[in-house]
């Protein structure tokens, strides 16, 4: 908790907040983490197995072979999303399911479908980035950072 | 009639004429299956939204329990609902059907006793000779409006609780057969600075833990009074954690008779996580499971305490804090 807040909070809040911390169950932290390691990797492993497929079978080189690999694990997680079997596998996987582009989908079908009942417009449209926007937002400002960054350097003779 | 601070003592007793229970899916294959009404197979109940389906479930539950009351709707001088959507939409859509006079209420998932107490008030007042009092909750028009889309795979922490889908709705009239209530406790809003949506439990207990006190302080009465106390949603750990501080302030309720609606609704296996919660969760697990055991004699005395969560989707990402509340209504035989 943020400094600020706890002086918000008179003595008796603090103490229940220590209290109730205690009784907390606590998340299996390192349990998340193998499970995370090996969906992750599992998901890594079939993008690197599509690629192949690409590169052997349909003349992709490996630079241009990575935008079909992603678009059919796209497919397969928004599939997957609208069966309803995608966040029963997430709630197992955690981060695993959510860190590769499946995940980024995920978000983005999952509200979409949720808003449909609002409309196309609205609903659909006002609503698919609720959760993926500010992914969309900040990595655009920071590649922005990193690249100017990565300029000045340049400039200035260090590359 | 106002007994102590804040406790309602009822003289003519208002009488529960009948009760209802309306669940979905998922509830259908909880514990207390067998004491719902109506249990649906789709959490859509048909509809094209979960908005209208929760509609659905609580026109539902006011259809069955008029039926089984024996009454016409006309009969019904004051129609109490309230729910957890935006604007209580669903009980007012439900009204709108109903075309009785109404008060809509928000206690969040205190809102079953807080009807109910209310409605008591109004029948022991004369200002009503029949009362429908309901509610209703919907698991995935909950998790839209306070969490994120219910396809969307973020890990829940263990101190999660699911939704209950599902509504409940009693009549309450001057006279005839039934349960009836005695007395209700009015409770205060407590925040104890818990800011997290997702450990509810933790942030509802001390509410609880100050409604019960108030009830038995008020009443001069002791815990073993009652067959069952029963909280409203708190879970796993916001019980243990109730239970705790009850007996850090010298109030030792039997462990026996001491029980949560949230824990009872659903099976062990069930991924629940922490257990149930929604305005559904005591009102099902009250108007169904213990209206019946009641009626058929297995319990005298029951003390429900309701208790609610007051926050809004737009008030924890301000990074405010959850303020609670809990209702006591007790009900006898």
């Amino acid at each position: 908790m943020s400094k600020k807040k706890k002086k918000r909070l008179t003595p008796t809040q603090q103490q229940y907040q220590q209290y109730a911390k205690q009784r907390e169950p606590k998340r299996p932290v390192f349990l998340n983490c193998v499970r995370a390691f090996l969906v992750g990797g599992l998901i890594c492993t079939l993008g690197q197995g599509l690629q192949w497929i690409f590169m052997t079978y349909f003349g992709f080189d490996e630079m241009t072979a990575g935008n079909p690999t992603s678009a059919v694990l796209i497919i397969i997680s928004v599939l997957l999303t609208g069966l309803g079997v995608y966040d029963h596998i997430a709630q197992w996987a955690g981060a695993g399911t959510i860190i590769p582009v499946t995940g980024f989908a995920n978000t983005m079908a999952s509200a979409a479908i949720e808003h449909r009942s609002e409309g196309y417009v609205l609903g659909v449209g006002g609503n698919m980035f609720k959760i993926s926007g500010p992914v969309i937002t900040y990595g655009v400002f920071f590649a922005f950072v990193v690249s100017l960054i990565k300029i000045m350097i340049k400039e200035l003779g260090g590359m | 009639m106002l007994k102590g601070h804040q406790t309602w003592v009822f003289k003519n007793k208002p009488v529960i004429l009948a009760t209802s229970a309306v669940g979905g899916p998922f509830e259908s294959k909880g514990t207390l299956a067998e004491d719902f009404d109506i249990l649906h197979k789709d959490m859509w109940l048909g509809q094209d939204s979960f908005e209208k389906a929760e509609k659905k479930l609580l026109e539902e539950a006011c259809e069955v329990v008029l039926e089984k009351a024996g009454i016409k709707k006309e009969d019904i001088n004051v129609f109490l609902s309230g729910d957890l959507l935006n604007q209580i939409i669903s009980s007012s859509f439900t009204a709108r059907t109903l075309a009785v006079p109404y008060i809509g209420l928000f206690g969040a998932c205190s809102s079953s006793m807080e009807g109910l107490s209310v409605g008591s008030l109004l029948i022991e007042s004369k200002a009503a000779d029949y009362v429908l009092a309901a509610t209703s909750s919907h698991n995935a028009a909950a998790e839209k409006q306070f969490r994120y889309p219910t396809e969307y795979g973020a890990q829940k922490p263990p101190t999660a609780q699911w939704t209950v889908t599902g509504a409940g709705a009693a009549v309450l009239a001057r006279d005839g057969e039934g349960p009836r209530v005695t007395c209700a406790t009015i409770g205060r809003v407590i925040d104890m600075g818990i800011s997290d949506p997702f450990n509810m439990g933790a942030a509802m207990a001390p509410a609880a833990v100050d409604t019960i006190q108030a009830h038995f302080r008020d009443l001069e009465r002791d815990p073993s009074y009652y067959d069952v106390i029963a909280t409203g949603d708190l879970g796993s750990v916001g019980f243990e954690i109730c239970g705790d501080l009850l007996a850090k302030h010298g109030l030792d309720i039997p462990e026996e008779i001491f029980t949560d609606c949230g824990i009872m609704i659903y099976k062990d296996d069930q991924p629940v996580l922490a257990g149930a919660s929604g305005c559904g969760c005591s009102a099902t697990v009250t108007y169904g499971h213990f209206m019946r055991r009641m009626r058929e004699g297995q319990l005298k005395r029951l003390l429900i305490v309701a208790t609610g969560a007051l926050l809004s989707p737009m008030s924890y990402q301000q990074k405010e804090s959850i303020p609670s509340i809990a209702h006591a209504v007790s009900i006898e035989m």
